[in-house]
């Protein structure tokens, strides 16, 4: 059963990423290398966080504490890199093979947002995969059985909250939409912190909420990049 | 100095072009001219670029670089090309500015186009450690590293890394100046004895051991004739494929296999702490080596500019893609005899020039044929360019034929000299010596050369030939320019992440490995500024040596107690 859960979560995690990397992002080297490039800032804010979680001993076993300043750098290196996109932006539509990445501003923000996320969904979850191949599996003597699969989905919905909250994000610093700033950070930490009960195993407790958010925040930025409900059912119906 | 002069010039010319001819049609014909200007203006440098090197320290390659993928972007995309002059037009459009910005255009696609032999390098590597035990403990050792690091001691492990990484390096060195010396003397039969013998032995002994460990990991039983039969064949068309001609992507996937199995005896073979201790000294070394206005990697580039031939074509992976290309339209008719003349006259390293012209066939027939001429003689290039389409076309296929020839013998055969070159220390010395070699020619490799190649490898060549006879250029307004990456690279990017992942720990190899990506990218945005070699070591190692420890002791422990507890940021 263990390569066949792996190749499951594998899948639950990162088949959705790994799809829209494909379809949107790896015809256009620039779009890579931005994708890199936002990773390589969450590895950065990362760094940091741990860091501050390292340096001050007696708050290592509170995790809220390093989980409330990590959600703060990363959101701080967020905004960093909406700072660099933005002023190299007159570069960036010289160099682009495919001029719509300037002209479309959500394609930078979106791109960024998925560099955050795929970094981010690997770093939570790579080991979690290794050790699930075996030879041991969760749940026989003690734990939850389900805790594989809940990181899998967990992992899933903080992915493609990334991409959400670096759309809404960008465009909230473009339009000085400081409501959208806000929600940005605060569901970022709500996200995070209501995971902290996934430890007492009150999953349906995180998940659930989680996903409300997920779908809520989705929207949003559907909303934000200029999409309305006619051009969703447009999509729908495939005209 | 090509950097110089091509900027300069074709900015004022791309300005006046598109001012002229952009509002009519007339503008491609404008901009072209402007553009074979460039290219004559490159040539010019290049040639110059001799002369330029003695006055002052310059490195062709470098300037070529950003050049040269631009045009390669042309050539790629088939259809800008044919939509007029392709590169040519959008220098019109956009002025002055136009120059860089298409230098940097093109440079983000030669970019990925490394990031994926890399990464494919890169995952060779971590999928062997990680499924085949065999590679991740260290029990023998090499020659060049007599400390062993056995004491539990920090300090005493400290010092036999010391010792070990300064003997490796000093074995390096020595071997670098060894070579620079043989190619100074023009003792080519040797260094290419030493570049075939080093990839036999690569292709042969240590593929085999690698297919022994391979097996015995996954339990698997074979005869010793199959085995026998799949080694010859796998071997046989390796060396084929490097040392003589082959399909580009055969050529580049033998390439990127033997430095994956490079990599994989450093990571056998080292003690750990001998390990990190020889990647910092080698991307320290790499930096005096190719920047250092007597650095030896520095006057192998120049001594090869000098004499119009590929930098000592030996351990270095070139994108280019024409080569292929090229290949498709290959017709073995006669080729092969203008091919043979042309491969005769190698020494000259003319063969390349002719090849350039491919890749122009396809947009207009006028460009193809200026390459190839220029090889034998300036006249007969400028013949080509006034044929008529019809004339021309045969000439254009032929010439596409003898060129893929010639850029097979250009591009293969120095490609092999290269990684002979690495190999070839290696074998001189035995298994040690490998590593030596190895390193040596890695620093070689490690320098990132753009080369302006017209059509991919023959590039070089034209441009050098072009020189004499500015005035056959004309036809050339799409020259396909890969960048190169030497093979010493790869191997040292892989000896980072394997070893990263020896640790057992994802997190670790998934940072190293964006770490090295984002310290290419670097490179490569450098190298698009400052348009010289670069050694392409220092940034990535670096990058890569902070994050493989930042991650190993402060991440990792705190990703682990998030993860445990399920908790996701």
């Amino acid at each position: 059963m263990t390569l066949p859960e792996f190749f499951g979560c594998t899948l639950i995690a990162f088949g959705t990423p790994f799809a829209l990397f494909v379809f949107t992002i790896a015809n256009d080297s620039l779009r890579i290398i931005i994708l890199i490039a936002a990773a390589f800032f969450w590895l950065l804010s990362l760094l940091l966080s741990s860091m501050l979680w390292f340096a001050i001993v007696p708050l290592r076993d509170v995790l809220a504490f390093g989980v409330v300043f990590s959600v703060l750098f990363q959101e701080g290196f967020r905004y960093i890199i909406y700072r660099i996109l933005r002023s190299t932006e007159h570069a960036l539509h010289a160099v682009a093979e495919d001029t719509r990445i300037t002209e479309n501003k959500h394609i930078l923000a979106y791109v960024s947002g998925l560099g955050f996320g795929i970094i981010s969904g690997l770093f939570a979850l790579v080991n979690v995969l290794a050790d699930m191949t075996g030879p041991g599996t969760m749940g026989l003597k003690g734990g939850s059985e389900m805790f594989f699969v809940t990181s899998a989905v967990q992992v899933l919905s903080i992915v493609l909250l990334h991409t959400f909250w670096s759309v809404i994000f960008f465009n909230a610093f473009d339009t000085n939409n400081y409501l959208h700033i806000f929600y940005v950070v605060g569901s970022h930490l709500f996200v995070s912190l209501l995971t902290l009960l996934n430890a007492d195993g009150l999953y349906w407790a995180s998940l659930v909420p989680n996903y409300v958010v997920t779908i809520l925040t989705g929207v949003l930025a559907f909303k934000v990049a200029g999409g309305t409900s006619n051009s969703f059912k447009r999509f729908l119906m495939c005209r | 100095m090509d950097a110089h002069v091509a900027p300069s010039s074709s900015s004022s010319s791309a300005t006046s072009a598109g001012a002229h001819g952009s509002l009519s049609g007339a503008a491609e014909r404008l901009e072209r001219p402007p553009r074979r200007q460039q290219a004559h203006q490159r040539n010019y440098g290049s040639n110059g670029n001799q002369e330029q090197m003695n006055n002052a320290d310059q490195a062709d390659g470098a300037v070529l670089a950003v050049p040269s993928v631009v045009i390669r972007e042309s050539a790629s995309r088939p259809s800008r090309l044919s939509a007029g002059g392709g590169g040519g037009a959008s220098d019109g459009e956009s002025g002055q500015p136009a120059e860089e910005e298409q230098g940097l255009k093109y440079g983000a696609q030669h970019v990925i186009k490394l990031f994926v032999p890399v990464s494919l390098c890169m995952l060779v590597v971590v999928a062997t450690i990680n499924s085949i035990s065999f590679y991740n403990s260290t029990d023998v050792y090499l020659l060049y590293t007599p400390f062993h690091e056995l004491s539990p001691e920090p300090s005493i492990k400290f010092w036999n890394a010391l010792g070990n990484s300064l003997i490796l390096m000093s074995v390096v060195v020595v071997m670098t100046i060894l070579l620079i010396v043989l190619y100074k003397k023009r003792c080519y039969r040797v260094i290419h004895g030493w570049l075939i013998l080093s990839s036999f032995m690569l292709l042969f002994i240590f593929s085999y051991l690698y297919l022994e460990e391979l097996l015995r990991a996954y339990n698997i039983p074979m005869d010793y004739p199959t085995a026998v039969l799949i080694m010859w064949n796998f071997g046989v068309a390796g060396m084929i494929a490097i040392h003589w001609q082959g399909p580009l992507r055969l050529q580049q996937g033998y390439l990127i296999f033997v430095a994956a199995l490079m990599a994989l005896v450093f990571i056998k073979y080292l003690p750990e702490w001998t390990a990190w201790a020889v990647l910092a000294a080698i991307s320290v070394w790499d930096l005096i080596a190719v920047l250092s206005p007597r650095g030896p990697l520095r006057i192998l580039v120049e001594t090869a500019q000098e004499r119009n031939e590929q930098i000592f074509p030996a351990l270095i992976y070139s994108s280019t893609v024409i080569y292929t290309y090229m290949g498709t339209h290959y017709a073995p008719e006669q080729p092969q005899s203008q091919s043979q003349s042309e491969s005769e006259s190698q020494p000259q390293a003319q063969p390349l020039s002719t090849a350039t012209s491919s890749p122009s066939n396809s947009n207009s027939t006028a460009t193809t044929r200026t390459t190839h001429n220029s090889l034998a003689s300036p006249e007969l290039p400028t013949c080509s360019s006034n044929c008529r389409p019809s004339t021309a076309r045969t000439s254009t296929s032929r010439v596409n034929q003898r060129q893929q020839d010639n850029q097979a013998a250009a591009e293969g055969m120095p490609l092999v000299t290269f990684k002979t070159n690495l190999h070839g220390h290696e074998e001189a010395a035995g298994f040690t010596q490998e590593w030596s070699a190895n390193l040596n020619n890695r620093v070689a490799r490690r320098q990132i050369e753009v080369q302006s190649t017209q059509s991919g490898n023959p590039r070089r060549a034209n441009e050098y030939r072009t020189v004499p006879a500015p005035e056959q250029q004309q036809p050339e307004p799409q020259e396909e320019r890969g960048i190169k990456l030497g093979l010493g690279d790869f191997i040292f990017y892989s000896v980072l992440v394997g070893k990263a992942s020896t640790y057992g720990d994802w997190t670790t190899t998934i940072a190293c490995f964006v770490a090295i990506l984002i310290g290419l990218c670097l490179t490569l945005l450098l190298l698009a500024i400052w348009r010289k070699a670069l050694p392409a070591l220092p940034i990535s190692i670096t990058f890569g040596l902070i994050f493989c420890f930042a991650t190993n002791f402060l991440v990792k422990p705190f990703m682990e107690s998030l993860s445990a507890k399920q908790v996701f940021i």
